[in-house]
């Protein structure tokens, strides 16, 4: 279980570089697909990997790539999703930093497969010095022929474009993304109809993650089949998890899906275990909208099974004793965690990055921010419990993008499993000590 | 107060401008707003004044209202002037979990401001933000367009050092 697809070469020095990509067989695929496949084959191999979106939702890829429109003599798009802002989240900042051609060549191909003569790069403006080296990465492929007009002598014409955010969660929702590429607030439409069928300027569009573009070009060097033999069950291929919180290793790793989560915690091929030898209190597997399981349900299951690192074990039990494995954004707490303060830091950011569309996320992140500083103000009561909960289960469903049931899923999901922590803190506010955290400041 | 008449982008940035139009399809150039809004944001003076929307609004020949509601709501954009050099200390779980509101206590001691404030010599401006991506290397901040990462409070007390001596302000052009 140590397969490396994307990462296999990231510790080659200048990697990023075209011609050190090119010397390690970057973009052969490329070469091989345009010279002796075509679209639908492309499609087809994409299809049989079984990959799925690695962005948070898990929607498989090549499904959602056939649903692209294709009316006559209008134009079709890629728009890759750089916009990582998921707290927990900074795998596709790595991926780019250090290998940008990966996802430039993803990104051809995949419009080769889609027939998009255009695609844009949608990077959040933080990320201000990693879109400067993908523009870089960009301007030596146009020099080389890889992008541009008859491309490796094929006939296919590609521009691929960086387009820079400006700091807003939101714009990682597809239609909020493209709100804002096409200059406007990042407000998510109303679907359907779906960017498949009116997405970039009303044109059919297929927006997808940094790394499920990617994946595209393992996919087509191993083909489907192979790609689909790795990892388990219906969690094919290899996952980027963005490590971070109270372990010893924090950072990014690629993973078989499958891998047990005792182990990613654990080894030291991963996470190299908690912090100064404490324990274990609780995770955050897939980035902050997913729920947050103790300790004893992320390691195992209800049934008592190893919990594993896919999308079908983190999901198992459902809500109630179950998570998602969603970007894979793994934040890990130790004994000593508030998780009521952290979940606090989850609902004010949640607050700050609504909308304002919709009535329930944007006044009920806002109410669910304020009864946490409430509480942890030491003037919570019992009915504040309630009364958090009732407000979560009154946003999920109930907003036109998923940003409500992002911010509810955490809050419900805290109560759920922690809801002596929240108790103890409404009848013995002395309980809420100073939950700052100095580990990092100590070393 | 800047007039107007002063408002208008050097060459340089105006043949970025005129470039960054061209990734667009005919008549979509309102798709370069937000780009064109942070060279404008970085050109003149590190915020956005109602006089350079409004100059924004004529180079891409659309109303100034388009660029008011783009401005207001994405948080990179500063609608107040800010300091010289702008301090973005990361809060979110992670970068909490690792220490983040020990470093924003201490550069709130350091520099005598609280967050959301600028110092009286109008060198610093201090804010708190939201997840910047940068969860396994917390605590962080960025200043400018630099991310500063794996923090402690002597690292912080080097870069407010360093500085004082530096122009922070340009950084997205």
């Amino acid at each position: 279980m140590s397969k490396k697809l994307l990462l296999k070469n990231d510790h080659i020095h200048n990697i990023h570089e075209l011609s050190v990509y090119r010397q390690n067989g970057g973009y052969s695929v490329l070469e091989n697909t345009l010279k002796i496949s075509n679209p639908e084959n492309v499609l087809e191999e994409v299809k049989k990997s079984g990959l799925r979106g690695r962005g948070g939702a898990g929607f498989p890829t090549g499904l959602k790539w056939s649903f692209l429109a294709r009316p006559e003599g209008v134009p079709r798009y890629l728009v890759c999703n750089a916009d990582e802002s998921e707290p927990g989240t900074f795998k596709d900042r790595y991926l780019m930093e250090r290998i940008p051609h990966l996802l430039i060549e993803g990104m051809i191909l995949s419009s080769f497969a889609l027939g998009a003569k255009t695609s844009y790069i949608y990077i959040r403006g933080e990320y201000f010095y990693v879109a400067r080296i993908l523009e870089t990465a960009i301007a030596e492929a146009y020099a080389a022929g890889l992008l541009g007009k008859n491309i490796m002598g094929s006939g296919f014409d590609h521009d691929c474009y960086v387009q820079v955010g400006a700091g807003a969660y939101i714009c990682g929702e597809e239609t909020a993304l493209l709100e804002s590429l096409e200059g406007k607030r990042g407000n998510p439409r109303i679907k359907p109809p779906f960017p498949a069928v009116a997405g970039l300027y009303g044109c059919p569009t297929v927006v997808n993650n940094v790394e499920t573009i990617a994946a595209v070009v393992p996919i087509l060097e191993l083909g489907g089949d192979e790609y689909a033999k790795i990892g388990i069950g219906k969690s094919t291929g290899t996952k980027l998890i963005s490590a971070s919180g109270h372990i010893n290793k924090p950072g990014v790793y690629e993973i078989e899906l499958g891998v047990p989560v005792e182990e990613f915690i654990y080894s030291e091929k991963y996470c190299g275990g908690i912090r100064g030898g404490r324990k274990l209190k609780a995770v955050v597997a897939g980035g902050s909208s997913v729920p947050i399981l103790p300790a004893e349900l992320i390691l195992k299951t209800a049934n008592g099974e190893p919990r594993l690192m896919s999308y079908e074990s983190l999901g198992d039990g459902g809500f109630a004793t179950g998570t998602m494995l969603g970007s894979g954004g793994f934040i890990v707490m130790d004994e000593d965690t508030s998780i009521v303060k952290n979940l606090y830091t989850f609902a004010r950011f949640y607050h700050h990055e609504s909308c304002g569309q919709c009535s329930p996320c944007r006044e009920g992140t806002g109410w669910m921010e304020k009864i946490l500083h409430k509480i942890l103000e030491g003037h919570g009561t019992i009915q504040d419990i309630d009364l958090l909960w009732d407000i979560q289960s009154k946003i999920e469903g109930k907003t036109i993008c998923p940003l409500g049931e992002a911010a509810a899923w955490p809050v419900a999901a805290a109560i759920r499993h922690f809801r002596n922590e929240f108790e103890s803190y409404v009848q013995n506010p002395e309980n809420i000590k100073d939950i700052k955290h100095y580990y990092r400041l100590q070393n | 107060m800047t007039t107007s008449e002063q408002i208008v982008f050097s060459k340089e940035s105006l043949d970025v401008v005129q470039k960054m139009m061209l990734r667009y399809p005919e008549g979509k150039h309102k798709s370069a707003l937000i780009p064109i809004l942070h060279i404008a944001q970085a050109e003149f003076g590190g915020w956005l004044s109602a006089p350079v929307m409004d100059y924004v609004a004529v180079i891409l020949k659309i109303q100034p209202i388009e660029v008011y509601e783009v401005a207001s709501f994405y948080s990179m954009f500063n609608l107040k002037p800010v300091g010289k050099c702008l301090i973005e200390v990361c809060r979110t779980s992670s970068c909490w979990l690792c220490g983040a509101e020990d470093i924003i206590d201490h550069i709130e001691k350091k520099l005598s401001i609280k967050v959301g404030e600028t110092s009286s010599d109008g060198m610093f401006t201090l804010k708190a933000v939201e997840c910047l991506g940068s969860c396994g290397t917390a605590p962080m901040m960025q200043v400018g367009a630099d991310y500063h990462e794996n923090l402690t409070i002597g690292k912080v007390d080097e870069l407010l050092e360093k500085f004082k001596s530096e122009d922070k302000q340009s950084r997205y052009c």
